[in-house]
């Protein structure tokens, strides 16, 4: 049994379309830790210990946000800032996060198909990630491909949201029985690629 | 009586016309009464007999300058000083004791002779250097504080000197002068016929009650006076304290000065600390510039004239010596740069000790009567000679200083910032308070309610009390120096009226202000505040953002709204300040109070509707998600023109 810790970082919560209900989607799912930062941190004076702590109390470390001109909202970078201390999270003596699994739950504005070398962001979203990608690595977590949601300005009108959702919480009862890992996820470029494939086998 | 006013004036006068003046060319404060003294004294003649008499009056300046110098000095600082004190201070008195004793025997005169002249000259001007130090600020350089600590010194090795001195009597002085003095009587004395172990006990039980009295009986007494609320009341305690303690240590024997400053440093920790100094000071300033003055006066030209030589030899000779000595033993304490030379300069003088000590050497008949008329020539001219020596100093060392090691001036600078005055410690001027002292800057803190300042020593908040609003307090609290102000005062109309003076006094101080209202408020930015808070408008704003919170908005939405309206607030703060200024012009005018709060209301109500429509607040604009079909957009650019 794995302890998930989400921190969800949204400025605007009350214009949220996705997010929001994505995040309330997991409050009510049982044994999952839900943090909004920007709730308890509103001056963002971001108490460093209290989040050390939640860290090292949990086994899968989630960030849920739009992406933000392809990274996170300002919040979530100064969380990062402040809390992945020198001797906490890396450093010779940093080793509390070891071995923890880390990905982000993102919703972007753009359709998947501008995610592409070929596209108008001619990157893929993993490849975007790659600042988050190395702080796991230097951080001794465990990378995993981000749950992505593309076109989200109108997943509501074209009814996809409520399967993300869905797959985001069955996704997340997988986590919590030890069932995926980053080998397991490794060659997939989101985990909804991956989702999708084990659907398939099925 | 007649006489008495004719002479009052005179002295008054004299004063008037020539301490502004030497001030004005730069001279300091001494020097011009020096001046005005030689002026109504020998030159004039307005003056003459009762100078004597006046001076032993006059000396009581020195008692309370060194009770105000002993408030400066925390009993902590004092201990910190006890090396500076007993290893300066003593060999400056033994050295130029010595050398001095060696030269008058080299002159031809006998040993005891020579001796008690040593003392005589060892002793330098507390009245002098320590109001001049006062006056060009020198006090806290580093040579100012060890001139201090040997003039300190000299004070207490006063008391040995007056013991040792009858012994060195001349016999065929005592044979002739006992005819004379049979019928003087000694003075009032409480030690005279005591034998010495008995005298020594009554000395420390008069110290230690002092020590005593200032620690346990000082406080419930002021604390009694104040509660009476009578200012002049005050006054007369803080005078029969000073007095009182003279008067004390008179009658067992001991230096009144030294006596005043013990009362001195432990009444420093008091919070009527600068309440008894504003007080003291002008008695204290008065009564030093007629000392000065009688110095002036006291000059005899007859006298002068006929050993003109001898007397200004040897004023040069002993100048010159001190002088060495001084700075010998500034290399060997590692004095360096302009300090050095303070030290040297300042202390070359002979000082008022000396004339005590030269009345009281005749009256045992250690020193001949004519030798005496002469010393005491030679100490009133090398005090009048000092004030030259601080211009010196000034005007040619300082500059020579400053031009080599400017770098080094700088940062001592940085290190002696002014402190921040706290005028007010009620549950606002607190917090200011806490802020200051816990990231370690110096405050002094003034309250006009006593039972308020008991309540927050409790606390280890150290504050004194005073009413802020009289210039005298907050000159002693240093308002010279400060760099910034703190007005919490609860007073409207006195917050108004101290920021108003501050601004006018000391432009160079910054004025925090706290107001009650927006008209309070308006009228302190008048005033010259340079930053003001309305008291409640925070909390307001921070109960309304929790109220909003309540309802269910989000932290950070509120968070926004908090700063909107912040905002909206100060984008017009400008123009309602104005629409205040003319509308309370005018209202003065037609004193119709109400139409100012129905006029303001419709102004900043005008301001807020104008924003409504405009919507330009933060609140509007942020975060706001690029609209639906943004993405296709995008694409289709994109496939037009692949970038």
């Amino acid at each position: 049994m794995k302890n998930i810790l989400i921190l969800f970082a949204h400025p605007s919560p009350h214009r949220s379309e996705v997010n929001l209900p994505l995040f309330q989607a997991c409050e009510d799912t049982p044994g999952i830790t839900c943090v909004d930062l920007y709730a308890e941190y509103p001056t963002f004076n971001i108490d460093i210990s209290r989040e050390q702590q939640r860290l090292v109390n949990h086994d899968v470390v989630v960030f849920m946000f739009p992406l933000y001109w392809y990274s996170t909202p300002s919040l979530l970078k100064e969380w990062q800032d402040l809390v992945l201390e020198h001797d906490f999270a890396y450093g010779s003596k940093g080793k509390a996060l070891q071995d923890k699994l880390f990905f982000c739950a993102l919703t972007a504005g753009g359709a998947e198909k501008g995610y592409q070398h070929e596209g108008y962001n001619h990157f893929t979203i993993r490849e975007l990630l790659s600042p988050m990608e190395q702080m796991a690595n230097i951080t001794r977590m465990r990378y995993l491909p981000p749950y992505a949601l593309f076109g989200a300005r109108t997943a509501v009108e074209e009814q996809r949201l409520d399967q993300h959702i869905s797959g985001f919480i069955q996704l997340l009862d997988d986590f919590k029985a030890g069932e995926i890992d980053h080998i397991s996820t490794a060659d997939f470029i989101t985990l909804n690629e991956f989702v999708r494939s084990q659907e398939a086998d099925i | 009586m007649t006489a008495y006013f004719i002479q009052a004036f005179i002295y008054l006068c004299a004063a008037v016309i020539a301490v502004p003046l030497a001030k004005r060319l730069g001279l300091g404060s001494v020097l011009g009464y020096l001046v005005a003294g030689v002026i109504i004294g020998p030159v004039t003649g307005l003056v003459g007999q009762e100078t004597a008499t006046i001076q032993h009056f006059a000396e009581f300046g020195v008692v309370m300058m060194l009770f105000v110098v002993g408030m400066e000095l925390e009993p902590q600082m004092l201990w910190n000083m006890k090396a500076r004190l007993l290893g300066l201070g003593g060999a400056q008195v033994a050295i130029t004791t010595a050398l001095i004793a060696w030269a008058a025997i080299t002159m031809g005169q006998v040993w005891s002779i020579a001796l008690a002249i040593g003392l005589i000259f060892a002793l330098s001007s507390t009245a002098i250097v320590l109001q001049t130090f006062q006056e060009k600020q020198l006090s806290r350089t580093e040579g100012g504080r060890s001139a201090f600590s040997i003039l300190l010194f000299q004070d207490i090795a006063v008391i040995p000197m007056l013991a040792l001195i009858p012994l060195l009597a001349l016999p065929e002085l005592v044979n002739t002068g006992a005819a004379h003095s049979s019928g003087h009587h000694d003075e009032l004395s409480l030690v005279a016929n005591l034998s010495g172990w008995t005298h020594a006990v009554v000395v420390i039980a008069a110290i230690v009650g002092v020590i005593a009295g200032g620690h346990y009986l000082a406080h419930p007494l002021f604390r009694y006076v104040v509660k009476s609320g009578l200012r002049e009341v005050f006054t007369a305690t803080a005078l029969m304290l000073v007095i009182g303690i003279a008067a004390l240590m008179s009658l067992v024997g001991l230096s009144p000065a030294l006596g005043a400053f013990l009362a001195g440093v432990v009444l420093a920790n008091s919070e009527f600390r600068h309440e008894l100094e504003s007080t003291i000071e002008p008695f204290k300033g008065l009564l030093l510039g007629l000392f000065f003055i009688t110095v002036g006066a006291g000059i005899s030209f007859s006298l002068l004239l006929e050993h003109a030589g001898t007397i200004l030899a040897l004023t040069l000779c002993v100048m010159h010596l001190k002088a060495a000595v001084l700075y010998g033993l500034a290399l060997i304490f590692r004095i360096r740069g302009t300090d050095r030379w303070l030290l040297t300069l300042s202390l070359a003088q002979a000082g008022e000790f000396g004339f005590v000590l030269l009345g009281y050497s005749t009256q045992n008949h250690v020193l001949p009567t004519e030798l005496a008329q002469i010393l005491s020539m030679v100490v009133a001219i090398s005090m009048f000679l000092t004030p030259g020596l601080f211009i010196l100093f000034d005007r040619i060392i300082v500059p020579r200083f400053t031009q080599k090691n400017n770098q080094q001036q700088k940062e001592d600078d940085i290190d002696q910032q002014g402190p921040v005055i706290i005028s007010g410690i009620g549950r606002f001027g607190q917090i200011v308070n806490r802020m200051l002292t816990a990231n370690g800057y110096q405050t002094v803190i003034l309250d006009h309610n006593l039972s308020q300042v008991e309540t927050v020593r409790q606390f280890e908040i150290k504050s004194f009390f005073g009413d802020s609003t009289r210039p005298d307090l907050l000159h002693t609290a240093g308002i010279e120096s400060a760099r910034l102000l703190v007005v919490t005062i609860d007073d409207k109309e006195k917050a108004i009226s101290l920021v108003r003076h501050v601004k006018k006094a000391y432009p160079h101080v910054q004025i925090l202000a706290r107001a009650f209202d927006r008209g309070h408020n308006y009228e302190l930015k008048r005033a010259g505040a340079d930053w003001i808070v309305s008291e409640t408008y925070h909390s307001a704003l921070e109960m309304g953002g929790e109220a909003l919170k309540s309802m269910g908005l989000h932290p950070f939405r509120v968070e926004q709204m908090k700063a909107a309206m912040l905002e909206k607030e100060q984008r017009h703060e400008a123009e309602m300040y104005e629409a205040w200024k003319k509308i309370d012009e005018d209202i003065k005018f037609s004193h119709q109070y109400t139409r100012l709060f129905i006029e303001l209301e419709k102004a900043l109500s005008e301001a807020i509707n104008y924003d409504r429509y405009d919507r330009h607040t933060r609140s509007e604009h942020g975060w706001v998600p690029p609209p639906k079909g943004y993405a296709r957009q995008i694409e289709k650019e994109f496939r037009d023109d692949p970038c």
